[in-house]
C-alpha cells in the first residue's frame, strides 16, 4: 500500500487560523478534513442580555475585515422589528458605508491575499519587489474604500457611527465630494486591474454546484432583498433556518452549513452573486466581468477572483452615483423604540451572505442571538471542492501541492476568525 | 537581527478579529516602506514564508483563551526580544472576556450543538497575565498611526512614550459638543485614555471605552454620573463591562455597581 501525507501546519493569508488534512491511501483520498482552530469567542453567547443599542458595536468585532456586514444584518433586522421609520437619505448611506467595505475587502483579498499565489510569491510584500506598478495602484485603490469607510463610519475597522435608527452623525456633503475625483481615476483602472486578474495563470476547475445570493429587483442586492439558488430554490431571511442547516463537525471549532432537505453542500460569496445578478451589473462592472475572463454562468471557483474584481467596479461606480445624488439624513438618527420579538435579516458581506436572528424582549434586550457568517456556509464546500480537485493533481510534488490546495481553498476567502461561531495543510500519502 | 542587519519582526494571532494585525496591511504604502526597514519572518495572514526564532520585536494580537495558547505564548515569549501585545484582546481580555463573568460551560451549550468537540478555557485573559509584556498598546482595534509610530521608534533604538491623556481631555482640545452634557448621554470618555482621537464624541455618540482605562480613572465619579442620568445600576455597570470591561478598573467599576442591590429587586 503506497501512503502519502503532506503537512502544511498554517494555511497562510487567510483571515484566522485553520489547517488542512488530507490522507491518500494507494492514489484514493481516504481522509480530508478542514481543521478550524481558531478558538471559540462565543458571541452568541454574551450578546444575550445586552441592550439592543449596543449589538451594532459588539457584533463588528467578530471580523476585522467585515465590520460593516455584521452592523448592517443587525441594525435591519433589528429596525424592522421595531417598524422604525429611518431618515430618508440613510438607506442609500448605508448602501455608499458597505460599498467601501467591498472595495477595501476584496482588493486586499485580490492583491494582499490572493493574487501572489497566482504568481509563485509568498506575500504581496514579496509580490510587490517585481509587481510594483500594480501593487501600488492596488494598494490606492484599496485606501479609497478605506477612506470612505472612515469618513462615513468614523474609522474602517470597526466603525462607530452605525446605530439602529440611522446614523450618530452624517458626513457633509463636502467631504464625501471630495472622493469623486478619485473613484473616478481608480474606475478609469479597473480595466488594467481587470486585465491584470484574466492573465493569472490558473487551474481550468468548472464545478456544477448550487450557489446562492440575495437579489433585489431594482439593483445588485447587498442590504435588502430576498434569497435564491442557481437550482431555483428562493427563501428569505425568515425563512432561512429552515432551508439552510448548521452541523457542528469534530475536527473544527466553526459549524458546517448545508441544505436541510437535501443535506448537500452550496457556497455564498461573489461567484454566486455575479452569477445570480448578471443582469444587475453596472456598466463598468459589465466590462471588467468580461476583461477578466468571465462568462456568465461561471461554475469554476478560480473565476472567484474575477467576479471580486467585476463588483470593485460595479461599487466604485455605484458610489459616484450615491455621492453624486447625496443628501444628509436630517436628523442624522431617530431613536427606535424596541418591541419584544424576533429579528432576522440577510445582507451580502463580502465574502457572501450573512444571516443574523435576534430574539429581542420587549425592554430591547437580546434574549437569543444567531449568527450564521459567509465563511461557516461555505466550508462544506470547500471540502466538497478539495475531494474533487485533489486526486487531478495527486502527482505534483507536495510543495506544489499544498500551494494548489491553499489558492482552493482562497477562492473562498474564508475569514476564519468569522467563522468560529481554518489552514494548516496535511496532506498524508500512503 | 538577520544577515542584512534588519530587526526580525513577527506578528501572531491569538483569540481575536484580525482587525489589529489588518491595521499593518492597512497601512498600505507605510507597510512596504516599513518592510524595507525590517525583516517581517513570520506574518501569517501576510504571507506564506515563515521563519523560526529568536524574533527581534513581536506583536501579538488577541487573547488567550486556549490551554494551547498558554503553550504558544510562553514560546513566543523566550524567542521574543521585545514583545508588544497590540489591541484591546492581547491587553485586556477583548470583548470575548465578557464570558469570564459568566458560565463558559452555558457559553459553550448556547453556541455549539456538541459541547464535547469544543476546547476553551474558563477565561479569556490578557497576554500579560500569562508572560510579560515590554509595551502594551490599546484600542479595539488599535490605532494605526500609534502602531506604526512605536515601530519607527524601536527602529532607531527609543522606548516610544505613549500619551496618557483621556478622551474627555483630548475631545476639549478638538472642541467637539460634549455629548453627555449636551444630549445626557452616558460617556466613558473621562476615565478612558486617548488614542483614538476623541473619534465617538467627534461622530455625535458616547465613547464606550476601547482603548482601556486611564491613569487613574475617577470611575466612581463617573458611575454616580450615569446613574443621576437615570441609568440603572445594571444599566451603568454595562457602560464599563464591555469592549474592554475585563481591564481591572473598569471591572472593579462594574462589580461596585453591581454588588449594591438592583433598583428592581428592591421594589
Amino acid at each position: 500500500m503506497t501512503h502519502r501525507s503532506v503537512e502544511v501546519p498554517v494555511v497562510a493569508r487567510v483571515e484566522g487560523e485553520g489547517a488542512l488534512h488530507v490522507r491518500v491511501d494507494d492514489g484514493e483520498i481516504t481522509d480530508l478534513r478542514l481543521e478550524i482552530y481558531e478558538p471559540p469567542r462565543f458571541f452568541e453567547a454574551f450578546l444575550e442580555g445586552r441592550h439592543f443599542s449596543e449589538v451594532p458595536d459588539i457584533v463588528p468585532r467578530i471580523c476585522g475585515i467585515c465590520p460593516v456586514a455584521y452592523q448592517m444584518s443587525a441594525i435591519y433586522g433589528l429596525e424592522r422589528l421595531f417598524g422604525v421609520q429611518v431618515p430618508a437619505g440613510t438607506r442609500e448611506l448605508r448602501r455608499l458605508l458597505y460599498l467601501g467595505e467591498w472595495i477595501e475587502s476584496h482588493v486586499l483579498h485580490v492583491f494582499l491575499l490572493a493574487a501572489p499565489d497566482f504568481l509563485g510569491y509568498d506575500s504581496a510584500i514579496e509580490m510587490a519587489a517585481s509587481e510594483p506598478a500594480m501593487v501600488k495602484r492596488a494598494l490606492g485603490l484599496k485606501r479609497i474604500g478605506n477612506d470612505l469607510m472612515a469618513l462615513i463610519g468614523g474609522r474602517e475597522i470597526h466603525p462607530v457611527s452605525p446605530r439602529v435608527g440611522g446614523f450618530s452623525k452624517a458626513p457633509r456633503p463636502a467631504d464625501l465630494q471630495a472622493f469623486v475625483p478619485r473613484l473616478e481615476a481608480a474606475l478609469d483602472e479597473m480595466g488594467g486591474i481587470a486585465d491584470f486578474v484574466a492573465g493569472l495563470p490558473k487551474p481550468s476547475f468548472p464545478r456544477p454546484a448550487e450557489m446562492v445570493a440575495m437579489v433585489h429587483p431594482d439593483e445588485y442586492a447587498i442590504n435588502e432583498g430576498t434569497l435564491l439558488s442557481t437550482t431555483g430554490r428562493a427563501f428569505d431571511a425568515e425563512t432561512f433556518e429552515r432551508v439552510s442547516r448548521e452541523e457542528h463537525v469534530e475536527h473544527s471549532n466553526a459549524l458546517h452549513s448545508m441544505m436541510a432537505d437535501t443535506g448537500t453542500p452550496y457556497f455564498v460569496g461573489p461567484l454566486a452573486r455575479i452569477n445570480l445578478n448578471a443582469g444587475r451589473l453596472t456598466p463598468a462592472a459589465r466590462e471588467c466581468a468580461e476583461r477578466a475572463g468571465l462568462s456568465l454562468p461561471e461554475t469554476d471557483p478560480f473565476f472567484s477572483m474575477a467576479a471580486r474584481v467585476a463588483e470593485t467596479a460595479l461599487a466604485i461606480e455605484e458610489s459616484i452615483a450615491l455621492i453624486r445624488s447625496y443628501r444628509p439624513p436630517d436628523p442624522p438618527m431617530v431613536d427606535p423604540r424596541p418591541r419584544a420579538g424576533r429579528a432576522t435579516w440577510t445582507t451580502e458581506a463580502p465574502r457572501g451572505t450573512l444571516y443574523h436572528r435576534y430574539d429581542v424582549d420587549a425592554e430591547g434586550r437580546i434574549v437569543k442571538a444567531k449568527i450564521v457568517p459567509p465563511t461557516s456556509q461555505n466550508l462544506r464546500h470547500m471540502e466538497a471542492d478539495l475531494r474533487a480537485f485533489v486526486p487531478s493533481v495527486l502527482d505534483r510534488p507536495d510543495e506544489e501541492l499544498t500551494r494548489l490546495c491553499e489558492m482552493v481553498v482562497r477562492n473562498y476567502d474564508p475569514c476564519i476568525s468569522c467563522a468560529t461561531h481554518f489552514l494548516t495543510l496535511d496532506i498524508e500519502r500512503r | 537581527m538577520t544577515a542584512n542587519g534588519k530587526p526580525r519582526v513577527a506578528v501572531f494571532k491569538m483569540a481575536s478579529c484580525d482587525g489589529c494585525q489588518l491595521q499593518l496591511l492597512d497601512a498600505e504604502e507605510a507597510l512596504l516602506e516599513l518592510a524595507g526597514a525590517i525583516d517581517i519572518v513570520n506574518f501569517a495572514e501576510a504571507s506564506s514564508h515563515v521563519e523560526p526564532g529568536p524574533y527581534d520585536v513581536t506583536l501579538i494580537e488577541g487573547s488567550i483563551s486556549t490551554p494551547e495558547q498558554v503553550e504558544q505564548v510562553r514560546e513566543i515569549r523566550e524567542q521574543s526580544r521585545f514583545l508588544i501585545t497590540i489591541g484591546a484582546c492581547a491587553t485586556s481580555g477583548g470583548v470575548q472576556a465578557l464570558r469570564n463573568v459568566a458560565d463558559t460551560d452555558a457559553f459553550v451549550r448556547t453556541v455549539y450543538p456538541t459541547p464535547a468537540f469544543v476546547k476553551t478555557l474558563e477565561r479569556s485573559t490578557p497576554v500579560a497575565d500569562i508572560v510579560r509584556v515590554d509595551l502594551q498598546l490599546t484600542g479595539c482595534p488599535v490605532d494605526r498611526g500609534q502602531l506604526l509610530g512605536v515601530i519607527a521608534s524601536l527602529l532607531r533604538g527609543a522606548l516610544p512614550r505613549l500619551s496618557t491623556s483621556t478622551v474627555c481631555a483630548e475631545c476639549k482640545r478638538r472642541g467637539f459638543v460634549c455629548v453627555l452634557v449636551a444630549k445626557g448621554e452616558p460617556c466613558l470618555g473621562p476615565v478612558t485614555i486617548t488614542g483614538c482621537g476623541a473619534l465617538c464624541p467627534g461622530y455625535g455618540r458616547g465613547c464606550f471605552g476601547c482603548f482601556g482605562p486611564s491613569q487613574p480613572p475617577n470611575t466612581e465619579a463617573l458611575a454616580a454620573r450615569f446613574l443621576e442620568l437615570g441609568l440603572s445600576r445594571r444599566e451603568a455597570a454595562e457602560r464599563f463591562r464591555f469592549i474592554t470591561g475585563w481591564a481591572p478598573a473598569f471591572k472593579a467599576a462594574a462589580d461596585a455597581l453591581e454588588g449594591e442591590p438592583r433598583e428592581e429587586a428592591v421594589t
